[in-house]
């Protein structure tokens, strides 16, 4: 998938019928051997039309990804940490993506600078089973940056007030 | 205070939860490791994904729909099927707030209550709220901002997304 369907400015469009197949699957597909036929049935379609949209879903990046969703911290995953960057912005598309890649780092974002009270334009949530954890895989992000990390910040949850999924329509 | 009574009387908190304990490992079997590990995307668009699944587990569809039913029962996986890419469908930005600590309690609930508001943590920093505040367009989310601002009292940092670096297909939990 190429970079450009990622931002903001190009989104998906969807018709009436994917937002009722996104309402009929937000909180997850029925766990029977044909799910995608339940769906259909709910939305009125057939099990062929369910499928082909989501694929198409899938290709615009609409939907990210299909599977099981994992309750990081119930499996034991408490790090939880909300790495914060402060790196040159020139630069700051290459190395989003370097740490995008990683395999420990769930999310990378670019978000804006508030100087002077917020320095940092580069997010990554760092995943561990715990904060030693967390800190020892940010090392490992600092060393990449090296000395284009003029700042870095590790922001560990306390406490998960809300977190719900996402609610459409 | 005008505000603090407003507050008793708009909606009814749900109760924090319990802060951060030492982590629980929960014992898992070989097959729902992998069913963890290597169905985090990939989910088969077939008719029968579940079959699909379990031929490459070496299982039966039966007993991979019986795991994530399980899973799901015991809270490991909070469901499986489509993970949406958020904007797609309105706008969301993430908010962060300083609120000194004994005050966090009631500007916490205060967010939580609000239905824009989809994440909301508690994070050690001296901004130590963090959320995420979802709506329809970028004018609907400033303007929840500016009311949470104005009922908390604290000024809210707006740090909208500009542009991702990765695509959430999950992550290996166990190597």
């Amino acid at each position: 998938m190429s970079d450009s369907s990622l931002t903001s400015d190009n989104r998906a469009t969807l018709d009436e019928i994917d937002r009722a197949i996104v309402r009929a699957t937000q909180a997850g597909l029925p766990l029977v051997p044909e799910p995608y036929q339940q769906v259909a049935d709910e939305v009125g379609i057939s099990s062929q039309e369910v499928q082909s949209r989501m694929q198409c879903m899938l290709d615009q990046g609409c939907i990210r990804r299909i599977g099981a969703v994992p309750n990081h911290y119930t499996l034991g995953f408490r790090g939880n940490g909300m790495t914060v960057w402060d790196v040159p912005d020139e630069k700051v598309r290459e190395y989003g993506k370097k740490i995008g890649d990683l395999d420990f780092v769930s999310h990378a974002y670019h978000r804006p600078r508030h100087l002077p009270e917020w320095s940092y334009n580069l997010f990554a949530m760092v995943h561990g089973k715990d904060r030693s954890e967390v800190d020892h895989k940010t090392a490992q992000i600092a060393e990449l940056l090296g000395d284009d990390c003029q700042a870095h910040e590790v922001l560990c949850s306390s406490r998960i007030l809300k977190k719900t999924g996402l609610r459409i329509v | 205070m005008a505000i603090a009574e407003r507050r008793q009387t708009t909606f009814t908190p749900p109760p924090l939860q319990p802060p951060v304990e030492a982590p629980v490992i929960p014992l898992l079997t070989t097959l729902e490791k992998r069913l963890l590990n290597e169905f985090q995307h990939g989910l088969p668009l077939s008719p029968t994904p579940y079959a699909d699944m379990a031929e490459k587990l070496d299982s039966s569809e039966q007993e991979v729909i019986r795991l994530l039913q399980k899973l799901k029962e015991l809270g490991y996986i909070s469901r499986v099927g489509p993970v949406f890419k958020p904007r797609q469908v309105g706008y969301s930005t993430l908010a962060a707030m300083a609120v000194p600590c004994d005050q966090l309690h009631t500007a916490a609930e205060y967010v939580t209550s609000r239905s824009e508001v989809n994440h909301n943590y508690e994070r050690h920093h001296h901004l130590n709220l963090w959320f995420v505040v979802t709506a329809a367009d970028q004018a609907a989310v400033e303007q929840v901002l500016t009311e949470i601002e104005t009922h908390c009292g604290f000024t809210v940092l707006n740090l909208p997304l500009l542009k991702p670096f990765h695509i959430d297909l999950g992550f290996p939990l166990w190597n």
